[in-house]
């Protein structure tokens, strides 16, 4: 009986789908084999095709894969007008005209010969950017964006809800203006340029502005910002501990992540940062009088989804020291790219949260076409997604 | 429960307090009504009770207000969230999250309610308010109604002891209202909450209230049983006008009690009811055709296939449930709306194939919000921009209209500070000015008062004395029992009776007006009919 409990169709909560995501991120981080790349992408795909909801930020993943592909061409198209040098024995695909530059701008090289290495390098780098928005992506994909900023500890809480209203109030802004455009035909305004912009604009804001004071009202008559016990200087040392917090991960990050800078000064500086947060939230977090509507439990799907993503990160981390030539394949001389086992072996251990997640809820309102749908996108996507990579 | 001791509200640059005086005291379990004309300080008066008002809105307040032991001044709304719930006149506006279920839990999640609980209270309420089928469903894509009926129940779930609802059914339709009725008549009597309730429309909610809390528009309120404050209010259903007109003793309330005291009179008056005195002149030529007008948006068929002819000096009312097309038919003849098939001509010529400005001489709309056509600083530039726009027509200069219309207002007040009737004869008076033969107006009647709504039966009888044909989209029925010739009832977007007021509207339980239903079988509709008829008897 437990374990059906624990199959039944629920949402995952939203932190341990961002974990797993920022887990593979850092994993995608440590590698240019386009190979590994593109199992990623596979992984990706195959998870967030198999988990995803029905809601309308789930069909995002396709968005970000889009950009993923720009991203590339951007890549590829800035390292063939920026050429950088040649090796001897390079292949040259076309030369573009060179443009001249004055003495002093010597690093800089406009135009000139294109060779295959280069591009593939670029190309290469490329993917690995797109593979990062990717993972973002899927983690917005399969987490509900609202549920994850009920996440946010209580001191953020504000800002969530921010968030959350600028969301459901978007829709009425665009019905607003429609509305008003259309109105606008009624007088015949002939004006054109600035003032048929006014004529839209001012009735629309003022609309606008009607409406958040309205909101504004509603939700102080339901409680919202309710006082809790805080002074004036406890608020201020949980901005400072904050602040100092934020800048000691935003330094620790860099540390950990860019393989130049010391390793010893990156492990330290995200350690006191995430100390320092958790200072600062939970001061913050005192004043704190809400509770959740039907929170999100955390148990074993969750830690599951954590670990794959966790493991992954881990073991591409920890094969960069005795396989850093097959993970950063260079293209000269001109090679296939080799699939080491390890990395191979991770990146498809992300793939279990496929399976561990609890499958998604159906929309409970009876729709004669759901499952029929559902099976076509099953099938479609991902072979379109895959086929692409 | 809710005391109000000495209050005296005044806004900043206000020349005089809103509320004078006023000691009021509402007890637990009561349904209080309150009346009184358009800015007589009812929004104040409700807005004052959970301490909106001065926390949110500003101004002064002196005296104090209590509800349920604590002190407004030293509560700010939030702090009364727990005991007062408060739901507006637009409940989308209100709306913090995007769907139902969500919503209903938000105030208890700001109280702190414990999640186990309130996953109890949101079913509870969810069944208790007929809301379950929709408990996933987004906020913006549910009905009016529904709508309402959400914000009751979000206000509802933390157990507040008092509800205060501002104009919870004035954008409904009458099927739709009565719902939200029923269900806060269901809370009056089952949960024993105290409700405070301003509408417009009496007629719809007289007969609910316990106590009747009466604003006489200079600051002064008067509180008592509804029989004896209708007795002298200035705003009064058409059953109480009846009664008052009648002499009846105890004043009816109710359709129930009128008709019952209304046998002698059913006898005293000719079967036959006199035509209200109306300087139209007889029916005119047919000023708009309309063959088999199809709107669609998407998959949904807003108006099937709807055929209409409208001849000069005749006003029709449009009805039907909200969402049965009334609008997209308005917008279709204007020509700015969609139109996926069919013919409309008036005077000959499709405004849809016109210019702007000339389907304007054509047909004028006020649409029904009618600020939407306001974007200048002062009433001035509007009616100067309308003369522009208009050029060369038959019509009057924008500010004589208005001064018919609307007489009095200045010159140089901005379009917002103005009353929602002083607006509406604005936007009437700048769509009047390209002197169009055909005029549609959507929803009128939204947040008038009866005062309001007369001046508008008599704008309306103008414009169709001067040739012109006036259609009229709208819920109110008491207003189209004054003011139409001709009803047009529509449902899914067909036309389902089309035919004299009396004819459609009198034999309908949803349509009939109250006087129509008192005097049954007699075809009465308004009490100045009545009036008219009584007149040669009194003499």
């Amino acid at each position: 009986m437990a374990t059906d409990a624990r199959r039944l169709p629920r949402t995952l909560h939203p932190v341990a789908w961002w974990v797993w995501a920022i887990g593979l991120a850092v994993a995608v981080n440590r590698t240019t084999n386009p190979l590994l790349l593109a199992l990623v992408l596979a992984v990706l795909s195959f998870v967030v095709v198999n988990r995803r909801t029905d809601a309308p930020w789930a069909r995002a993943f396709k968005y970000y894969f889009a950009l993923g592909l720009f991203v590339i061409g951007v890549h590829v198209v800035f390292r063939t007008v920026f050429g950088s040098g040649l090796a001897p024995d390079d292949h040259i695909l076309f030369r573009l005209p060179m443009v001249p530059m004055p003495g002093w701008y010597a690093g800089v090289q406009i135009g000139g010969p294109v060779s295959l290495e280069a591009t593939l390098s670029a190309a290469a780098d490329g993917l690995r950017l797109g593979t990062l928005i990717c993972c973002i992506g899927a983690a917005n994909a399969l987490a509900n964006p609202k549920r994850a900023l009920r996440v946010l500890p209580g001191a953020l809480y504000e800002l969530g809800v921010a968030v959350v209203v600028s969301i459901s109030v978007a829709p009425q802004l665009v019905e607003s203006v429609q509305r008003v455009a259309r109105a606008r035909r009624l007088r015949a305004g002939r004006s054109k340029g600035l003032r048929a912009l006014r004529s839209i604009a001012i009735p629309v804001l003022e609309d606008a502005l009607e409406r958040s004071l309205m909101l504004a009202a509603a939700m102080d008559s339901r409680g919202y910002g309710r006082a809790g016990p805080q002074t004036r200087s406890s608020r201020r040392l949980t901005a400072a501990l904050m602040l100092a917090g934020m800048m000691g991960l935003c330094a620790g990050a860099y540390g950990l992540l860019d393989s130049t800078a010391p390793h010893l000064l990156g492990v330290l500086a995200i350690f006191a940062g995430a100390a320092l947060c958790c200072g600062g939230l939970a001061l913050g977090g005192r004043r704190v009088t809400r509770t959740q509507y039907r929170p999100d439990p955390w148990r074993v799907p969750e830690w599951a989804v954590c670990g794959c993503g966790v493991t992954t990160a881990i073991l591409l981390y920890a094969s960069t020291s005795f396989n850093a030539a097959a993970l950063n394949p260079t293209f000269s001389p001109l090679h296939f790219p080799m699939l080491p086992v390890l990395p191979t072996i991770a990146i498809l251990l992300a793939a279990i949260a496929g399976v561990a997640a609890p499958p998604p809820p159906r929309p409970s309102r009876p729709r004669v076409a759901t499952r029929p749908v559902r099976s076509e996108a099953h099938t479609d996507e991902p072979s379109a997604a895959q086929v692409s990579v | 429960m809710i005391e109000f001791d000495r209050v005296t509200v005044t806004y900043t640059d206000a020349p005089a307090p809103v509320l004078r005086n006023v000691s009021l005291r509402i007890d637990e379990g009561e349904l209080c009504l309150v009346v009184g004309r358009t800015g007589a300080g009812k929004s104040t008066l409700l807005g004052a009770i959970n301490g909106l008002v001065p926390h949110f809105t500003g101004g002064a307040l002196a005296g104090r207000v209590v509800v349920g032991g604590r002190d407004t001044s030293t509560h700010p709304p939030r702090e009364l969230a727990d005991i007062v719930g408060v739901v507006g006149q637009d409940p989308l506006a209100g709306f913090v999250t995007d769907v139902v279920e969500e919503e209903l839990a938000y105030s208890m999640e700001q109280l702190a309610v414990p999640a186990d609980v309130m996953r109890k209270r949101v079913e509870e309420t969810l069944d208790l308010l007929g809301l379950a089928e929709l408990r996933y469903r987004a906020l913006h894509e549910i009905s009016g109604g529904q709508q309402q009926r959400v914000a009751i129940g979000a206000v509802l779930t933390p157990h507040p002891r008092v509800l205060v609802l501002d104009e919870p059914t004035s954008a409904l339709d009458p099927t739709a209202a009565e719902e939200v009725l029923a269900a806060i008549t269901r809370l009056v009597h089952d949960l024993g909450v105290t409700v405070v309730l301003a509408e417009h429309r009496l007629e719809r909610v007289v007969q609910y209230a316990d106590r009747v809390v009466h604003l006489a528009g200079d600051g002064t309120v008067r509180a008592g049983a509804p029989a004896e404050m209708f007795a002298t209010t200035t705003v009064a259903p058409p059953v109480v006008e009846l009664g008052r007109l009648a002499g009846w003793t105890p004043l009816p309330l109710s359709v129930r009690d009128a008709r019952r005291l209304a046998a002698p009179l059913r006898e005293s008056i000719p079967v036959v009811a006199p035509e209200v005195v109306r300087a139209r002149g007889g029916a005119g030529a047919r000023r708009l055709r309309c063959r088999s007008v199809v709107v669609r948006y998407g998959d949904v068929v807003a108006v099937r296939s709807v055929d209409l002819d409208l001849a000069a000096h005749e006003v029709t009312a449009v009805m039907g449930r909200n969402g049965s097309g009334k609008s997209s038919l308005l917008w279709a003849i204007q020509g700015s709306g969609q139109r996926q098939g069919g013919v409309v001509e008036i005077d000959g010529r499709d405004p849809k194939t016109l210019s702007a400005g000339d389907a304007r001489a054509l047909v004028g709309l006020v649409p029904q919000t009618p600020s939407d056509l306001l974007y200048l600083e002062t009433v001035r530039a509007e009616l100067e921009q309308a003369d522009a726009e208009s050029g060369p027509t038959r019509s009057a200069p924008a500010r004589e209209l208005l001064d018919r219309l609307a007489p009095g207002i200045p010159d140089d007040i901005h379009p917002r500070d103005l009353s929602e009737g002083q607006r509406l004869s604005l936007v009437l008076a700048v769509q009047l000015r390209a002197a169009p033969a055909v005029v549609l107006l959507d929803e009128p009647t939204r947040g008038l008062d009866y005062e309001a709504k007369r001046a508008l039966v008599r704008i309306v009888d103008e414009l169709a004395a001067e040739g012109r044909a006036v259609v009229i989209a709208t819920h109110d029925v008491e207003f189209v029992a004054a003011a139409a010739d001709r009803v047009v009832v529509m449902a899914e977007g067909d036309i389902v009776a089309d035919g004299p007021t009396a004819a459609v509207i009198v034999a309908s339980p949803a349509f009939a007006p109250q006087v129509a239903k008192i005097l049954a079988p007699l075809e009465y509709l308004t009490v100045e009919q009545v009036a008219i008829a009584l007149e040669p008897a009194a003499r």
